[in-house]
């Protein structure tokens, strides 16, 4: 580690070590991997890999969480995006192919994916 | 640079064992494969104490107590495969019994306010980069780049922080005798040598956020004029050593520590001097003496320490939580620091709630809040039934403050007024089972071992002080005793050279001044109502309200509990040591605690059963004035 010699480089390097520590941060993104045995049979667990991936390289602030079987088994991987106050988004039979486009037009465009969205969940006010 | 985590798991603290349920929290992760996508972090206290070892698992926030590496497996196929809360390590409320699920929801934590704590069990405290990414070293480049050392202190006079060590002397004042004093060399000592019996905030601090205290310090020499400092340390915290040692080191490699701190020119490093634990050396004067290596005596004050403190050098000496304020304060503004708490005693102040309540811990609220609010909203009130009686704060140089009194907004003036203090931040909850003469017994006899023998009024008024307690204990009090450890207690206050003589009387004068009657009670009566006082006390039970249930014939170690089911029972007082076991349990309240003169050990088998006029009231003390 070479010494920092200003405030501005402190902050550059801030600005790169906030990342690591996303998970105990808040953020306004949350993405939900269904995680139970027919996700995982199914592939979860690399799309999962393939949003921390994407994720990270684009230093985007959002927080990836996993959850068990909600019922949709057919449609596994499921991966859930909720944004702010936005509706909740399901996506279905997502594969890691899948995932740039989602974070490309979704999280960052604030577009839906609407072909390979399968559901909509409004938050009861 | 490492990838992103999707979940960060904070194991706290490392004590107890916390090492095995880390170990087994890596090696199930790496079993499953897990290890690139979740982390565990070995964070410094988190302050529940109680339900430790926590695991709180971030983002969700899942919030889990008391695990055990058993519970290993379980917690990481529920919560970090499959995303789901394993109820059987739910934080449970004692009252209610009412399981909570996340760290947010915790009543403990609601009600605090975490400045000074706010990373301690949220980061790392080996990693520089966990700190300088939720924020640190970030005021120390705002001070070196934009604010002159005159800004800096005027900042701190503004905020209104006062010293947490104990005095409360106000920093931005010290700080400014010393940028004025002559000198060229001056010193930054940050006072991390806690002595109190059952105080742990610095050790906290020292060892879950130990940057914060370095750029406290730096700020702290930048404001002054210093290019050395001292961390005073007592040995006896290895693992604060060990962590100040690896931030000292980090901070150096990043060029935070040595010379052209960011390019601005101020150089500054820092050292770290262990003590022997010696609780005199707490002391500003005597832990200067110790810095220079030699026996850690205090000294008279007519010099100031700003202006001759360590090698008779100008010196800034703070304790470490008034350090790990400074950032902050910078960070967010004098305004900001100043509107939390009450006029005279501005911010927060960390707090190590022990005792009788039923969730111990090291807290941290804002002044000016209730000795009550603190104790039954933070710490949930005693534990069973009992009742509080007292909140002891300040360590031994602090004083009592009776139940009728836990209004009070806890602040340096109002403790102070109550004769207590607020001292370096120990909280010791005392219910009805805790005899004062017998506290106060306590700390004296901690203070005689501790006073460093300079000075007469302490090391002979002490010794002599703790003789009175002792006889009041053991029933071999005399009439006159109480009024003699009055005046003691006043001349030892009066003519001691340093803080230690003069408060060391604090304890026994706060418990006379609400508990008098207690005292007369020991030394009239020869009894103790709490039964604390063994060699004054007998147990005996009340046959009208036994009803036979046999509790007290199970916990008794003695076996010295007799009798048939629905029947009285009845305690042998030959083999009876006063342990209280069998009070404790009974739910009839059917045993009583009476002096022990009023039971006869001959006769009847030698128990004292059927007893009559067992309670001693003022009105009739002839029963027990044999004994005394």
């Amino acid at each position: 580690m070479p010494k920092l010699k200003s405030l501005d480089e402190l902050r550059e390097l801030r600005s790169r070590l906030k990342h690591e520590i996303k998970a105990r941060t808040e953020t306004a993104t949350t993405i939900t991997v269904g995680m139970g045995t027919c996700g995982i049979a199914a592939g979860a667990r690399e799309v999962m890999q393939a949003f921390l991936d994407e994720l990270s390289a684009r230093q985007i602030d959002a927080h990836v969480v996993t959850t068990g079987c909600i019922g949709m088994c057919s449609k596994e991987p499921l991966v859930d995006i909720q944004q702010g106050n936005e509706p909740r988004i399901t996506y279905g039979n997502v594969s890691p192919a899948m995932v740039p486009r989602i974070i490309e037009e979704h999280l960052i465009g604030g577009k839906v994916v609407q072909e390979w969205a399968v559901g909509r969940l409004v938050k009861e006010a | 640079m490492a990838d992103l985590h999707r979940a960060d798991v904070l194991v706290s603290c490392r004590h107890g064992r916390t090492p095995e349920l880390v170990t087994a929290l890596r090696d199930e992760i790496e079993r499953r494969g897990l290890a690139e996508e979740i982390r565990v972090v070995e964070t410094g206290c988190s302050g529940f104490c109680s339900v430790g070892p926590v695991i709180t698992v971030r983002p969700e926030g899942h919030f889990y107590a008391s695990v055990q590496p058993a519970d290993v497996p379980e917690l990481v196929e529920e919560t970090l495969v499959k995303g789901r809360f394993v109820q059987r390590l739910a934080y449970k409320e004692a009252a209610g019994r009412k399981a909570i699920t996340r760290y947010e929801d915790l009543p403990f934590y609601a009600k605090q306010m975490r400045i000074v704590l706010r990373n301690c069990g949220m980061i790392d405290p080996r990693s520089i980069d966990e700190y300088i990414a939720v924020g640190g070293y970030e005021a120390l480049g705002k001070v070196l780049t934009s604010m002159t050392p005159d800004e800096v202190i005027a900042e701190i006079k503004k905020s209104g922080l006062r010293g947490r060590g104990g005095a409360g002397f106000h920093a931005g004042r010290k700080w400014e005798a010393t940028r004025r004093a002559k000198g060229d060399i001056k010193y930054v000592i940050a006072n991390g040598d806690e002595g109190d019996p059952g105080a742990f905030m610095d050790r906290a601090l020292m060892e879950g956020d130990p940057h914060a205290i370095i750029e406290g310090m730096i700020i702290a020499s930048y404001a002054v004029g210093s290019h050395q400092g001292y961390i005073y340390v007592r040995d006896e915290y290895p693992l604060a050593v060990e962590n100040l040692t690896l931030a000292i080191q980090a901070a150096r490699e990043y060029g935070l520590l040595g010379e052209d701190i960011l390019g601005s020119g101020h150089s500054f490093d820092i050292r770290i001097v262990r003590g022997a634990g010696a609780f005199v050396c707490g002391e500003s004067s005597a832990l200067m003496q110790s810095l220079e290596g030699k026996v850690g005596e205090p000294r008279a004050k007519h010099v100031h320490a700003t202006d001759r403190g360590l090698f008779d050098r100008p010196s800034c000496l703070n304790n470490v939580e008034t350090l790990a304020n400074v950032p902050q304060i910078i960070l967010n503004g004098a305004d900001w620091f100043a509107s939390i708490g009450t006029e005279r005693s501005k911010g927060t102040k960390a707090f190590c709630l022990v005792g009788k309540v039923r969730n111990p811990g090291l807290i941290e609220v804002p002044m000016g809040m209730t000795l009550k609010q603190i104790v039954n909203d933070i710490g949930g009130g005693p534990p069973k039934f009992r009742k509080v009686k007292a909140v002891q704060t300040g360590g031994p140089s602090g004083g009592c403050i009776p139940a009728s009194m836990l209004d009070i907004p806890v602040d340096y003036e109002s403790l102070t007024e109550a004769g207590s203090m607020m001292g370096s931040g120990g909280m010791i909850v005392l219910d009805d089972r805790t005899c004062m003469v017998d506290i106060s017994r306590y700390f004296l006899e901690f203070l005689k071992e501790e006073s460093c023998g300079k000075c007469a009024p302490c090391r002979e008024g002490i010794k002599r002080m703790l003789e009175i307690l002792v006889a009041m204990t053991n029933g071999t009090a005399k009439a006159g005793d109480l009024e003699r450890l009055e005046t003691l207690a006043k001349t030892v206050q009066t003519a001691s050279l340093c803080g230690l003589g003069k408060s060391a009387p604090n304890p026994v004068l706060s418990t006379i001044r609400y508990f008098r009657e207690e005292y007369e009670q020991h030394i009239k009566d020869g009894y103790c109502a709490s039964g604390a006082c063994r060699e004054l006390t007998a147990y005996v039970i009340v046959d009208e309200k036994c009803k036979g249930c046999g509790l007290c014939i199970k916990v008794c170690p003695q076996e010295g509990i007799s009798g048939e089911q629905k029947q009285p029972h009845y305690i042998d007082q030959a083999v009876c040591i006063k342990c209280g076991a069998c009070y404790d349990v009974c739910r009839l309240d059917a045993i009583k605690i009476v002096p022990k003169a009023a039971v006869s050990l001959g006769g009847n088998g030698g128990n004292g059963h059927g007893t009559p006029a067992a309670t001693p009231a003022k009105d009739k003390p002839g029963a027990a004035k044999g004994k005394a």
